[in-house]
């Protein structure tokens, strides 16, 4: 029996936290233990992640180290694990953010410190959940549950206007999962309809024909939802109060994990449950991604606050992201989900020095800062890279990612990638301008003329991100390859039913008539 | 001839131990400590046995009251309320110089009645039933004689419920001209015969028991009654009142709706779809207003009350089987809630505002840590029992195909979301006020209640599988 990395990798953080339980911090005398047992547990999840990695069998699509048991027979709901190649380096990715977050708030967080190492630990472990659960009842646990450590390290730990940001976060997010679930529900009921078995479970969900008129809703709820999520605009607007207000690990969590749940929702639940729906919403996808490339970028630009220049720069990455996904091809989804990793690293890192910037300083206005590059110069140059890895520049991670999303938008629809381009344009003008202004120049404060250099703390929490974003930049195969078999089937699913469509064109008329009710298959109180 | 009391055995124990409860008191010395909430946790424990004897027996008493697994289920229900309530009660009653004897043999009082309400399977037994609890619970709002708040409570509880007791009683009559019975067998066979559909009598028979139950479950906009109420009683009593009498109204309601009236669904189905919206809807968007956190759970119970008739709308077996599941998480989740309020008050001040609560992470972090869980499960957040109770009920409403209602409940959960997570706001996210309640006195064997309480929570939160399949199976002998 292969040992059952997916349920250690759920359970090891949550062990972690009845660690801490123990760990009496009155006084708040136990700091640094408490920082140390929560570090070293993040760092063992990490661990297990790249041992499933190496034992990963790159060249399947089926879902691997799978787990399955009964778990509410009444409903047909079962305790169902399993990654494939879209999940496997999420997974990683969230093993590699967390230490790293960690590392962050070791100065900055004074004060329930055990409280707040559980809520990461707890925040980790619902994460994973989501990423590895394929039973939809399960993944929308783990995807509720995620909103509450997330709501707690925003409303405690955040900033002045952190209360205001957590609620904000919490419903929004909540308000379209919410509907998500009505959809997953009629799925399943739909299900049992069709095959006579009430089920949850992904695999048997994706073989259900379903008509039309459904599809076009389902895939609604379930867009609404990830929408939210990713944040594709006009659903954006929580991003960056969360974001600004939320502690420096929450930021570097949320940019870096929580906002992929969204477009990880998307090619794994909206698109391939839902494909004829999924094609006829692609365009409509894809224009407000468009929208949303060129609307995060000039936001970004006139930002007076470093964090929430970053913050929309999120917006803007992630409307690439989709746009790939909404290409329903190879390079477009393998871009996409390639870039979901590049974000996350670039992304986080940004949010780390951001953080340590406000740790010396106190603040994140831009216009405090100028002239850095003399006083904290390893600073300046961490710095340097990540943002010329946000940019996508060649060399760097972010360029794959990008190169292959307008590459597959190009082939699906030359327009969005043509207006896409002009994306990358502007998110060099606010990146670059953004740090010539930090950085370059004058020392025009002299508050910042003796800043510390990266200490030797810093040094861990920065140098693995860094390392990451050339590495991924010059052997982005070693990603790639095993992404591909899982890209292909799912791009090849969608692709079926868009066929399945246009040559039952000779009986389109009949569906076009088809009436409304249909979907009702008569059932209520009298039914039986 | 015992054999014909078997059914009633369990109401019979609790009403025995309210008799005892009130001996008791009558010959109690003044100052004499006699353990009087010790009595009444016997004879709770005492009716809970039997109830679980009786289990599978579908015993039946003088073909009045049925003993059937329902009746059974939701009588669990009731004694885990009761066990629940006098816990709390004992720490708080001598606290707010409340007097024992009386209290613990209304509280009995009612618990009977609740159980006789919900195994009825006739219509005047019914309304014996939900006139004992009322009775019991109409004093019980206003046992604290010294304040105001609490006998205006209780004066429009027992007004209000005065009114809809007539309402239900003339519905009884409207049932009795159609059939020449009250027994619910005999309706139901008359109901579903030829021309029942549109005969007014079975209407006005329907509309105004729907009025009477409506009022009891505090839907909208027969609910007016439940925030003054709630929050002129003693906060163990609300507890109390929110849960058991749901209860017991909610089981009655099944029965007579879905068995005896159950054949012409069809007219009174969109009636009370209507009236489960409007509930949701109302008891979210005002709740959100309030600042006072009884008030603010009692919104919350109308707003509960909302999705139970969803499982009654739906009508569908899934649906009895979410209205027993949703029962007992509810039960247990506003109780417990209820007693956290309690235990803050003190002699003079209830300390049941809102902002009471600020910083109470910080001053008493268990207290704080329990109620954020009971909040938690009664927004619906997973992995609590208050997630699986909605998403059984939702999948009830989307089976039975009112995929409207259940998008109704999803949004108004969110609603009801905000001012649950107001209150966690204040207890973790704002200063504490500069005239902080009083420290509080642990009282261990409440303590240990809401401890027990959150890990039946959590339990059935992630493996509610045992209680599903039990409230399913319950459901098959309704009648």
């Amino acid at each position: 029996m292969t040992f059952p990395f997916l349920t250690a990798l759920i359970v090891l953080p949550l062990l972690g936290v009845v660690s801490l339980i123990f760990i009496n911090n009155r006084d708040n005398q136990k700091e640094r233990l408490i920082r140390h047992v929560t570090l070293i547990w993040s760092v063992v999840v990490f661990a297990v992640t790249l041992v499933m990695w190496a034992q990963f069998d790159g060249n399947s699509a089926e879902f691997q180290f799978p787990e399955r048991y009964r778990w509410i027979p009444a409903f047909g709901i079962d305790y169902s694990l399993g990654v494939d190649g879209l999940s496997l380096f999420l997974i990683v990715l969230t093993g590699f953010l967390t230490p790293l977050a960690l590392l962050s708030s070791w100065e900055s967080i004074h004060g329930r410190v055990r409280a707040f190492s559980m809520c990461i630990l707890v925040l980790e472990s619902a994460i994973i959940g989501v990423f590895a659960s394929i039973d939809l009842f399960l993944f929308y646990v783990f995807w509720d549950a995620m909103l509450v450590p997330m709501y707690f390290l925003i409303g405690v730990w955040g900033y002045e206007r952190r209360v205001y940001a957590a609620v904000k976060f919490m419903l929004y997010t909540l308000a379209g999962s919410v509907l998500m679930l009505v959809a997953i529900l009629s799925l399943a009921y739909l299900n049992d309809v069709a095959t006579g078995s009430y089920s949850f479970d992904l695999v048997k969900l994706y073989d259900l024909q379903l008509s039309e008129q459904v599809q076009f809703w389902g895939f609604l709820a379930f867009a609404v939802a990830f929408a939210i999520k990713v944040p594709l605009f006009p659903f954006h607007t929580w991003l960056p109060d969360a974001h600004v207000e939320a502690p420096t690990a929450g930021s570097v969590i949320l940019a870096g994990v929580l906002l992929k749940m969204g477009t990880y929702g998307l090619v794994r639940f909206a698109f391939p449950l839902f494909p004829e729906a999924a094609v006829f919403f692609a365009p409509y996808l894809a224009g407000l991604a468009v929208v949303g490339i060129a609307y995060g970028a000039l936001v970004a630009m006139v930002q007076p606050d470093l964090k929430k220049l970053v913050a929309y720069s999120s917006v803007s990455h992630l409307g690439f992201v989709v746009l790939g996904i909404a290409a329903i091809n190879t390079q477009g989804m393998q871009g996409a989900v390639y870039q979901m990793l590049n974000h996350g690293i670039s992304t986080g890192a940004l949010f780390l020095i951001v953080g340590m910037l406000s740790d010396r300083r106190h603040t994140r206005l831009i216009a405090e800062f100028g002239g850095l590059k003399r006083v904290v110069p390893r600073l300046t140059a961490a710095f340097l890279i990540v943002t010329l890895s946000s940019i996508g520049l060649p060399g760097l991670n972010g360029f794959v990612g990008e190169f292959l999303i307008l590459l597959g938008a190009f082939r699906w629809n030359p327009r969005f990638a043509a207006c896409a381009a002009v994306g990358v344009i502007l998110s060099a003008v606010y990146m670059l301008w953004m740090f010539q202004r930090v950085n370059y120049g004058e020392l025009t404060n002299d508050k910042n003329a003796d800043l510390r250099d990266l200490s030797a703390r810093e040094w861990w929490t920065l140098g693995p991100a860094v390392v990451m974003t050339i590495f991924m930049g010059v052997a982005p195969t070693l990603f790639l390859r095993p992404m591909e078999p899982s890209v292909d089937r799912l791009v090849e699913r969608v692709k079926r039913a868009q066929e399945l469509t246009a040559s039952a064109c000779g009986r389109c008329d009949e569906r076009v008539r088809e009436p409304r009710s249909s979907q009702r298959v008569g059932v209520g109180p009298h039914a039986h | 001839m015992f054999d014909s009391f078997v059914a009633i055995v369990p109401a019979f124990c609790v009403t025995l131990g309210g008799i005892a409860a009130m001996t008791a008191e009558a010959f109690r010395e003044p100052g004499e400590r006699v353990p009087i909430g010790g009595l009444a946790v016997l004879s709770l424990i005492a009716s809970g046995l039997a109830s679980a004897l009786l289990w599978g027996r579908n015993a039946s008493s003088f073909g009045v009251v049925s003993a059937d697994n329902f009746g059974l289920f939701i009588n669990l229900v009731l004694v885990v309320i009761g066990l629940l309530t006098v816990i709390f009660s004992s720490a708080v009653l001598e606290r707010d110089g409340i007097p024992a004897g009386e209290y613990y043999a209304l509280t009995l009082f009612a618990i009977g009645g609740m159980m006789l309400m919900a195994s009825a399977v006739d219509l005047l037994i019914i309304f014996l039933g939900l006139e004992i609890l009322s009775l019991a619970v109409y004093v019980l709002t206003g046992i604290r004689r010294d304040s105001i708040q609490s006998t205006e409570a209780a004066f429009k509880y027992f007004l209000l419920g005065a009114f809809s007791s007539a309402f239900f009683l003339y519905g009884i009559a409207f049932a009795y001209g159609l059939v020449g019975s009250t027994r619910l067998e005999p309706i139901g066979v008359a109901v579903s015969g030829q021309g029942a559909a549109n005969n007014p009598l079975a209407q006005f028979a329907v509309g105004l028991l729907l009025v009477g139950f409506a009022f009891k479950v505090s839907a909208v906009p027969f609910h007016m009654w439940t925030p003054d109420a709630y929050e002129g009683a003693p906060a163990v009593v609300a507890g109390f009142m929110s849960a058991g009498v749901k209860a017991a109204a909610f089981g009655a309601f099944a029965r007579v709706f879905l068995s005896a009236f159950g054949s012409i669904s069809a007219d009174w189905t969109p009636i009370l779809w209507l009236l489960a919206a409007l509930t949701m809807i109302v008891g979210t968007v005002v709740g959100v207003a309030q600042t006072n956190l009884k008030r603010l759970l009692a919104y919350s119970s109308i707003a509960h009350a909302g999705y139970l008739m969803v499982a009654l709308v739906a009508g569908n077996d899934i649906g009895k089987g979410a209205l027993l599941f949703y029962l007992l998480v509810y039960a247990v989740t506003n109780v417990a809630a209820f007693g956290v309020i309690a235990l803050l008050g003190t002699r003079d001040r209830a300390n049941d505002d809102l902002k009471d609560c600020a910083g109470l992470w910080l001053r008493q972090p268990a207290l704080a840590g329990l109620l954020t869980v009971f909040l938690l499960s009664l927004g619906g957040f997973p992995p609590t029992a208050g997630f699986i109770a909605k998403w059984y009920i939702f999948s009830a409403a989307v089976g039975a195909g009112y995929t409207g209602l259940a998008i109704i409940g999803v949004l108004t959960s969110v609603v009801s979301v905000f001012f649950y997570l107001r209150i966690v706001v204040m207890m973790y996210m704002v200063e504490q006020t500069p005239d902080p309640i009083s420290p509080w006195t642990p009282q261990p064997l409440a303590i240990a209640a809401l401890a027990v309480s959150v890990i039946v929570i959590f339990y059935l939160g992630l493996l509610p599988s045992r209680l599903l399949d039990l409230a399913a199976a319950s459901i098959g002998t309704i009648y």
